[in-house]
């Protein structure tokens, strides 16, 4: 072990296995090439130009070079010292000057105005634009209260219009990521071991031994280091178990695929406990010394035999059984991955949960291979005055619903907005910036209903996505390649920092959204929370307090700093857990307290009717969400969304492969036409489409009518009592071939 | 199930998501060539064979319509050129192991011969001609001394042309319809086959007629047994081949195929033209434009199920 | 002499298509054109399956079928084992189009043939070729066969290989480890 490191002491050596750590310093100066072998990486350290962005495609954020040739884009390579990408960018981020060149892109400030009776955009300067955004934002204030503008927001530049947004007056900030993603998984977790899992995830994927993958199809979800550790361990031996309707990419490198009736994998879960209970395979040292309520945990699991999941989930005992057994073999290196798109069927935290129990009995949070405690950087935040304290929140709009929910819940905002006769309407005001709420919320003509209810509707985009259309301004932003953004501050086995620094000047009037958020707080005299001049000043500030400055980071892209802590459990170590008993907790006590199940149970969920098909959806390694499909090399890639369908119920349909046809849902509600595809990799019960697609605004020229869009199928969700996610895996649809 | 999927969206013009490099002209330049070919060598061998007095839409008029033939055809094969400004590298290079580089050089000998040798029929073929510019009058009548040779040259010349047509394609291995050796002999041979149709069609002398309807049906018979002997080689070879095959006994082309080139442009005409042997009188335009009409459609058939037999992906649809 | 192949571990690739946007960008390849691919091939009857996943290119063959059929030797072999195109000397006749098993050719809107280099501006500067180095999961080895004690020589002896439709007889140079 070259990591002798102590937990939680500061001690200047640097975490083993990266790049970095090559320099033996406390801060690694990363120049690019310098100590890495360039030949094993598409960056070369040349004469060509160079700048140092980190990706704004997914949440990931890789680090990497924005190259130019002749002055003209030419390529994104990985910065060589990332840890978050190893110096390999994925395919959306090497197809990212796509997101520069798309002709489709906004280009001026819009206002909607009527003419001849018809709404249409008008072109706008920025003054007017942002002028009409504060004379309307004011209004609400002064008429409702500043807590009746709400943001959405996802993405690098969200920070900015959350700080505005604050120093306005309203808390009421949701990210779609949490109610329609990963809000069960942080909320399970937070339960349970009383931290998060994080993004990029605390896996030790590329230590472990078994991997117990549920419904998650890493390498189809391109999370860049997640998909480099899984295929390392792929590559050496690990054993893999993939829990999937679908034969997915990962449950084709799997050892074990489970092919689960949808919707049972909580029945599965639990007969893993029993086995693991059952048989004694659980680490008894760890569970005494570590965990709450397993007595109780195994009282509860002592009926969910594999014998009793079996007609459930479609999965033979032994094969439960034996999976079981792989996993404690493995142990403590295996994981069961707590997934990251979880809002499936309203049970979901409680799933979660149940692997995050399984996970506790095996002894992996904590030790190599399993989870690791990830590392923290301390970069001081610029100075500003403090936000006013607002008198009300989305949560007013829900009394008793759901206690545990941390985050505001982009859905329950959208609720609030439509006006019912026992509870006035809450919102006002909407900025939207960077999420495209058609494609993003479940149940879009909710959505439309509550854009009609308000009085401000601002969207910030890229792109002229759906959203656009409903906005009374649109204001365009430059893209991730044209502007400065706050750093990037990872959190992974190591800490650090990479700048994003603009590679073009902004085209035409777009703007980045520091430069709009400030120009805007000016406008509401709110200029106070914006004290730094430009973002230059801002990020130079933030970076002299780690002993770098901007004018280093631009060169060297990425700081990979000292680690404070180290990564696992010490042998025995005594460890509180910020659980309110202070230890993982089997049997929940704030579940409890709430008035939920403490330890997961298993509750049936509805089934298709005859002739109906379970909706699933997921992801492609080439597109994120809806937001690339118009990016031209991204489009080359991919260009529409298929619909997965088994032979036999493309036999009874009389559908072949490669034909057209449109999906109905239980609701009369019909999809665009979308490209069979008949493949034996998925069960006969349920069909999958990547979302994504399906967009309906001719302005983007490359991805209109595509494919069909997903969320307009999910006209039904089923909400998580505890946190409020929203279930969308409970839609059923049926062939129409007629639509076409 | 054997599912087989590009997942990367290739889509490459021309290639996806079944090649057509070569469009329609490719099979018109085949064909031109082909039928320039066998006009070619009956003029020549029927000059050799003293039939210049008998034989003389064959070996006079018919090779007046060569040159214009053989322009059209190295036009389409010109328009099929995507690089058109460089064709001269052609002439830069003799590349033995290209059919391509072998054909080109094959016509840049046969096209002026072709012309060299109508010319020296000028004056038979239109009397009333005048040449005005005596350099070129020697010029011609110094090549009239030079016909034998010219016929030998050609009979070589226009074998090698006809064969080409077929070897060109043959040469791909990767298209395993067109990789087979019986396609250079069955070009050949259809190419004769369509000039002597293209004789029958001008000729107004019976004898000639005769002559050549019975030229016509011996190389229909020919063919016919090539066409066979091609498939029964596909069938008793690898799977590829076997499957190139049935894009024709089952496939897409077998309607078309059988119908438009074995039956109207093969079996028809050698009945028509039994027939007529045996007294019955069909007007010999019939079974000549459908001999002319299959050997076209046989180059359009074959260029284009060529390309769409494969190695690969063949799961594909 | 060098003899540049690649190896491509087929249990690694997960199929992004990566090495095709890579590709695309480095070498400037047209929009709705590609020198690479993926292949996903797919054997068995749920819930027995086995997939293969595959990124595919020119084979850079030692006999290449291209390089015989071109008339003007504008398709060429350069020192190394490279199968290139001299835009200069091709006419565009489409003759080596036709002749790729592999289909990995096409026509560059400008008119001559296009295809995989094996990032010979790369490799000359000691690189590996653009796909290889942007590949997330390491699916590629890229180096020189004359060299035993390369990368991708020892791995060819020691994890079972196969060249994709040998019997075409090009003597194709990219393994797939399988």
């Amino acid at each position: 072990m070259k990591n002798k490191v102590k937990r939680r002491e500061f001690i200047k050596i640097l975490g083993a296995g990266t790049v970095g750590a090559a320099a033996g310093v406390s801060l690694v100066n990363a120049f690019p090439a310098s100590k890495v072998d360039s030949a094993k990486f598409l960056h070369v350290n040349s004469q060509e130009e160079v700048s140092p962005t980190y990706c704004e495609v997914c949440f990931w954020k890789c680090a990497g070079w924005v190259h130019k040739k002749d002055g003209k884009p030419w390529k994104i390579t990985g910065n060589a010292h990332d840890l978050n990408s190893q110096g390999r960018f994925c395919p959306r981020g090497t197809g990212g000057i796509g997101m520069y060149t798309d002709p489709d892109r906004l280009k001026t400030p819009l206002i909607r105005v009527e003419k001849n009776g018809k709404q249409v955009f008008r072109k706008a300067s920025w003054d007017e634009a942002l002028d009409l955004v504060a004379e309307r934002m004011q209004s609400i204030s002064k008429k409702w209260g500043p807590e009746c503008v709400a943001l959405f927001t996802h993405g690098s530049g969200g920070t900015y219009f959350k700080n505005l947004l604050r120093g306005f007056g309203s808390n009421n900030i949701a990210a779609p990521s949490y109610a329609q993603c990963r809000g069960p998984r942080a909320e399970a977790y937070l339960l349970t071991y009383g931290e998060g899992v994080g993004s990029p995830e605390r896996t030790d994927i590329k230590n472990a031994k078994c991997l117990v993958l549920i419904g998650s199809h890493i390498g189809e979800n391109m999370h860049n280091g997640q998909v480099q550790e899984f295929t390392e361990m792929v590559a050496n031996g690990g054993t893999v178990i993939t829990v999937d309707p679908r034969f997915s990419t990962a449950a084709s490198k799997s050892k074990y695929w489970l092919p689960i009736k949808p919707a049972t994998d909580i029945a599965l879960l639990l007969a893993w406990i029993n086995v693991i209970i059952e048989e004694e395979l659980y680490d008894k040292k760890y569970v005494e010394q570590y965990t709450y309520g397993f007595e109780a945990l195994k009282e509860s699991v002592k009926k969910n035999t594999p014998e009793w999941a079996y007609p459930l989930t479609t999965i033979k005992p032994h094969i439960i059984r034996q999976t079981a057994r792989e996993m404690a073999k493995a142990a403590p290196s295996v994981i069961i991955h707590p997934g990251r798109h979880v809002t499936w069927y309203g049970d979901d935290t409680q799933r979660v949960r149940a692997g995050a129990i399984l996970n506790a009995l095996l002894g992996s949070w904590g030790r190599r291979g399993g989870f690791y405690a990830p590392a923290k950087a301390h970069i001081k935040k610029y100075p500003h005055p403090k936000y006013p304290k607002p008198k009300k929140n989305w949560k007013d709009a829900f009394p008793d619903q759901f206690p545990l929910a941390n985050l505001a819940l982009s859905s329950g905002i959208c609720d609030a907005t439509i006006p019912t006769p026992d509870k006035e309407c809450s919102f006002k005001g909407w900025i939207i910036y960077g999420t495209n709420l058609i494609q993003t919320l479940p149940q879009p003509e909710k959505t439309l209903k509550a854009l009609q209810n308000l009085e401000l509707v601002v969207a910030i985009d890229t792109m002229p996505a759906e959203i656009t259309g409903w906005a009374d301004v649109v204001l365009p932003e430059c893209t991730y390649l044209e502007r400065y953004d706050d750093l990037r501050i990872s959190q992974g086995r190591q800490p650090s920092v990479a700048l994003r620094a603009p590679a073009f000047k902004p085209k035409n009037e777009t703007k980045p959204a520091y430069w709009i958020a400030q120009k805007l707080a000016e406008k509401l005299g709110l200029e106070k929370y914006f004290p730094a001049k430009t973002i230059e000043e801002y990020l130079d500030y933030r970076l002299k307090s780690i002993g770098s400055s901007l004018e280093e980071m631009r060169k060297v892209g990425v700081k990979n700093l000292a680690p404070e802590q180290d990564l696992y459990f010490l042998d025995g170590e005594e460890y509180e857990f910020s659980t309110p008993t202070g230890k993982i907790e089997l049997y929940s006590t704030t579940l409890e307290e709430s008035g939920f199940d403490p330890i997961p149970k298993f509750t049936k969920h509805e089934e298709p009717p005859d002739g109906f098909y379970r909706l699933l959806y997921g992801r492609a390694p080439m597109h994120t969400f809806g937001r690339t499909t118009n990016n031209q090399i991204l489009n080359d890639l991919m260009n529409e969304n298929e619909v997965w369908i088994n032979p036999k119920v493309a036999k009874e349909w009389d559908i072949s492969n490669g034909e057209y046809l449109s999906l109905e849902n239980q609701d009369g509600k019909i999809s665009n036409k979308i490209k069979a595809k008949v493949t034996e990799r998925i069960r006969h019960d349920c069909v999958f489409m990547v979302h994504g697609f399906g967009h309906d605004r001719k302005q983007m020229r490359r991805n209109y009518l595509r494919g069909a869009d997903d969320q307009k199928l999910i006209s039904k969700v089923k909400l998580d009592p505890i946190m409020g996610g929203t279930g969308m895996r409970v839609n059923f649809v049926t062939f129409r071939k007629e639509a076409v | 199930m054997h599912e087989i999927t590009i997942t990367s969206g290739r889509m490459n013009h021309g290639i996806d998501p079944v090649l057509h490099a070569w469009g329609w002209e490719i099979p018109v330049y085949l064909f031109l060539g082909g039928l320039a070919a066998g006009l070619l060598f009956f003029s020549a061998y029927f000059y050799l064979k003293g039939k210049d007095k008998t034989f003389i839409t064959a070996v006079k008029t018919a090779p007046m319509f060569v040159p214009l033939l053989l322009a059209i055809g190295l036009g389409a094969l010109f328009l099929d050129l995507s690089h058109k400004l460089y064709f001269w590298r052609l002439y830069t290079t003799i590349r033995l192991e290209s059919p391509m580089s072998w054909g080109a050089w094959t016509l840049l000998l046969i096209f002026p011969l072709s012309i060299f040798w109508s010319a020296t029929f000028l004056k038979d073929v239109f009397p009333r001609w005048e040449c005005k510019i005596p350099m070129l009058g020697r010029f011609i009548e110094w090549l009239k001394e030079q016909r034998t040779w010219m016929a030998y040259g050609l009979i070589i010349l226009s074998a090698v042309l006809g064969m080409y047509t077929g070897i060109l394609l043959s040469a791909f291995n990767a298209r395993p319809f067109w990789n087979t050796s019986i396609l250079g002999p069955l070009f050949l041979i259809s190419g004769f086959s369509t000039g002597a149709a293209f004789i029958l069609l001008m000729s107004k002398d019976a004898e000639e007629r005769r002559m050549f309807s019975r030229i016509d049906m011996v190389l229909i018979a020919i063919e016919l047994f090539l066409i066979v002997h091609l498939f029964m080689g596909f069938l008793a070879s690898t799977e590829v081949h076997i499957e190139a095959a049935h894009l024709f006994l089952g496939g897409p082309y077998t309607a078309v195929f059988w119908t438009l080139v074995a039956g109207l442009g093969l079996i028809v005409p050698l009945l028509a033209e039994l027939m007529e042997l045996r007294g019955l009188h069909v007007p010999v335009q019939i079974p000549a434009l459908l001999v002319l009409l299959g050997g076209l459609i046989l180059r359009f058939i074959v260029v284009d199920a060529g390309q769409s037999s494969r190695w690969l992906y063949k799961f594909m649809q | 002499m060098a003899r540049y192949a690649m190896a491509i571990d087929t249990k690694r690739c997960v199929g992004c298509s990566d090495c095709v946007a890579a590709c695309q960008t480095e070498n400037n390849v047209p929009v709705g054109f590609c020198r690479d691919w993926i292949v996903e091939e797919m054997h068995g009857q749920y819930p027995t399956l086995d997939l293969e996943i595959r990124s595919e290119r020119c084979n850079h063959c030692a006999d290449s079928p291209c390089v015989r059929s071109c008339p003007t030797g504008a398709s060429h072999y350069e020192e190394g084992g490279f199968v290139l195109v001299t835009a200069e000397e091709c006419i565009g006749c489409k003759a080596c189009i036709v002749s790729c098993p592999y289909d990995a050719r096409y026509v560059h809107p400008e008119g001559y043939v296009d295809k995989c280099t094996f990032c010979i501006h790369r490799v000359k500067e000691g690189q590996d070729p653009a796909c290889v180095s942007v590949c997330p999961t390491h699916a590629f080895i890229f180096g020189d066969l004359e060299d035993t004690n390369s990368e991708i020589s020892k791995v060819l002896r020691s994890r079972k290989n196969k060249t994709l439709i040998p019997e075409a007889g090009t003597k194709p140079h990219i393994f797939y480890l399988i």
